[in-house]
């Protein structure tokens, strides 16, 4: 696809304030991504999302691990943790079970919660562990470069398939139904409203809840596939993109030359890790 | 009837069910681990014990996350503990680093066995001395501590929960198969004290999370309590925001050692046996030490005044301690399951001022007494 965005420098509004800064660390921003990238807009999603639903903000943790999307926390203004890269899931394990009436995030990349530390991933599902986990998936390692991650389609182009890519990649919906999530959904970030109506619904279930958020990296992946700038490639989920709610996980691989399906894949309750602990620790004469 | 928390009385127990005993005992309700020999016991005994207490066991999917639950547990407000052996305490060394820069007090065991690699499951070694010391990346002070006893698992374990709150870091209990297969009598007191952690004495506006008290350890403000703090891995200044520089990078490393080095006396922990009148000192730990007992009676026996220096606390190294055993003998053998790991801190401490001599094995046995007389007789010739 040729580049057809023309870049303008953004004009700053004197004493212009965020609606919702009381979310925000204001003192640490600017942040650190780059133009066009979708972490913007994954982020901001987030701070409505937690306005909508109306939680003290010293109910609410954030978790993340390392890289582009891991740097998220940091710009919340609620308790957070930066932690390795990878091990997210299983430190937000221990913050949920030592302090369960927390509301507690995983926010990290694809190639944080599917490559490194996808075992973790798949366990915490199975658990139903009470946790909402958002990935932004940008199809690349953006922080070191560019390099191929866990979810680069097949024959995408970055540093380290310089030749095109000839690993299969991850179906993150599917991957996510079939170890135990117990919500499912997938949004782009063309569309921050349906993005935070997925992050309220996936915050306020109870269980293990995945959120997918489909998200441009033009640094370092939309620019070497020819997807072109940030707007570009939202033209291209606009284009490409079919909601269909319900629809079978399996067939919402992302692959050249077949439509992207987003909406909610999975919606369903099951008993929670800590639902089930804290009744047998009750059975057994414990505080609980 | 509910549980009771501390099992006050005498015991037989194994030196892996005093650790856990101890943990408890200490005020701990979160436990993550792994399954592995020989830590099982420890991980078999909290799983019955904790949710009859209210706390919280989990068995987690590998040793990295089970280092980093109880790290996300302690950041919750809980004591935690993690136990292992060789190949999960490998697994956890990266989120020990994140344990140091972060600040957070934790306990981590491990049992160690025959290494490297898969080595020897159910079989002694003591070859993990130096990775406690440097195994994660970057320059750091941890404390380890190295019980030769069930009794001194279980108090030593209390200890170090004592000593991670004070300093906020994760503290080492660095046993072995033996002391923790070995069945032993453990007194458990009626009361075990809780030691406290160190909250923020400032309103959340005021509040930085990583400014130091004069002892160079700050206050903690853990997960829900309203200060909305920002905890990284990454090199951070007093707020706890990324500070990228060379100079931010050297204060807070500084910081980290130094508030752990500057106060020896508060975890140096050693035993001194027959040394009034001792020409030559074997130095041990663990189970070590204690076979080393019967090598000092056979060259007392044999005319040659050996003691014994226990060390049980190996790191940070009690450099003044050998320092001064070095002015008071004539010779030192060390005794350690492993070829030379913690010899090579007592020769650097003794400053060539007298010699010392290794008496090693890799592992999957414990030494004869009669192994270090030899030791001992060997440095006796030495010197004479």
């Amino acid at each position: 696809m040729p580049v057809k965005t023309v870049r303008t420098a953004p004009e700053l509004v004197e004493g212009a304030r965020h609606p919702l800064e009381k979310w925000l660390r204001t003192e640490r921003l600017p942040h650190i991504w780059c133009s066009g990238c979708g972490l913007g807009t994954a982020f901001s999603a987030l701070l409505y999302a937690l306005e909508e639903l109306g939680w003290d903000p010293d109910s609410v943790a954030v978790v993340s691990g390392i890289g582009c999307s891991g740097r998220v926390p940091g710009y919340l203004r609620v308790d957070t943790y930066h932690t390795t890269h990878g091990r997210p899931i299983p430190f937000a394990t221990g913050l949920k079970l030592a302090k369960p009436d927390l509301h507690v995030i995983v926010f990290s990349g694809d190639g944080d919660l599917f490559a490194i530390g996808g075992n973790h991933f798949i366990h915490a599902a199975r658990r139903n562990m009470d946790m909402a986990v958002i990935c932004v998936n940008n199809f690349n390692y953006g922080m070191t470069g560019g390099q191929v991650g866990p979810t680069t389609p097949v024959g995408g182009r970055t540093t380290t398939t310089p030749f095109g890519n000839f690993e299969h990649p991850f179906n993150l919906v599917h991957l996510a139904a079939s170890a135990g999530a117990t919500y499912v959904a997938r949004c782009t970030t063309l569309d921050g409203r349906r993005l935070a109506k997925a992050y309220v619904e996936a915050l306020s279930h109870k269980g293990f809840t995945f959120v997918e958020v489909l998200a441009p990296c033009p640094t370092n992946y939309g620019r070497r596939n020819r997807i072109g700038e940030g707007l570009d490639e939202l033209r291209y989920y606009r284009e490409h993109t079919v909601i269909r709610h319900g629809a079978d996980p399996k067939e919402a691989d992302i692959a050249p030359g077949k439509p992207i399906l987003v909406g909610k894949f999975v919606d369903i309750q099951k008993p929670t890790y800590l639902e089930l602990y804290q009744a047998k620790v009750r059975e057994l004469g414990g505080e609980g | 009837m509910p549980a009771k928390a501390i099992l006050s009385g005498v015991h037989f127990m194994s030196g892996d069910e005093a650790i856990a005993e101890g943990a408890i005992a200490a005020g701990c309700r979160f436990f993550a681990a792994y399954p592995i020999t020989p830590q099982s016991e420890i991980a078999e005994r909290l799983a019955w014990r904790l949710p009859q207490l209210g706390g919280m066991f989990i068995q987690m999917e590998d040793e990295i996350a089970a280092i980093a639950a109880a790290l996300g547990a302690a950041w919750g407000g809980m004591k935690a503990m993690t136990a292992t052996s060789g190949p999960g305490f490998s697994l956890m060394m990266e989120n020990l680093g994140l344990a140091v820069m972060t600040e957070t007090p934790c306990v981590i065991v491990d049992v160690q066995r025959a290494a490297p690699s898969t080595g020897l499951p159910t079989l002694v070694g003591q070859g993990d001395m130096m990775q406690a010391r440097w195994g994660s990346h970057g320059h750091y002070e941890i404390i380890a501590l190295c019980p030769a006893s069930p009794q001194e698992a279980f108090d030593l374990t209390v200890k170090a929960f004592a000593l991670a709150e004070r300093f906020r870091i994760p503290v080492l209990v660095m046993t072995d198969e033996v002391v923790g297969h070995m069945y032993e009598r453990v007194e458990i007191p009626p009361e075990v004290p809780v030691a406290p952690r160190r909250k923020p004495r400032v309103p959340p506006e005021e509040f930085l999370p990583f400014k130091p008290d004069p002892d160079l350890v700050p206050p903690m403000a853990c997960a829900g309590e309203g200060y909305r703090i920002h905890v990284t891995g990454l090199t951070h200044d007093e707020r706890g925001y990324p500070a990228m520089d060379a100079e931010s990078h050297d204060r807070l490393v500084r910081r980290l050692v130094d508030k752990v080095r500057l106060f020896p006396q508060e975890y140096t922990l050693y035993e001194e046996v027959a040394l009034a009148d001792a020409e030559i000192a074997v130095v041990s730990y663990g189970i070590s030490a204690r076979v080393s007992l019967g090598g000092i009676e056979l060259a007392r026996a044999a005319g040659i005044k050996a003691g014994l220096l226990r060390l049980i606390t190996a790191w940070p190294f009690p450099d003044a301690a050998l320092s001064r055993l070095a002015q008071r003998v004539q010779g030192i053998v060390v005794v350690e399951i492993n070829l030379g790991q913690l010899s090579r801190e007592v020769e650097r401490a003794v400053r060539g001022q007298v010699p010392v001599h290794g008496v090693y094995h890799a592992g999957g046995r414990i030494h004869t007494p009669e192994e270090v007389f030899q030791g001992i007789e060997e440095v006796f010739r030495q010197c004479r």
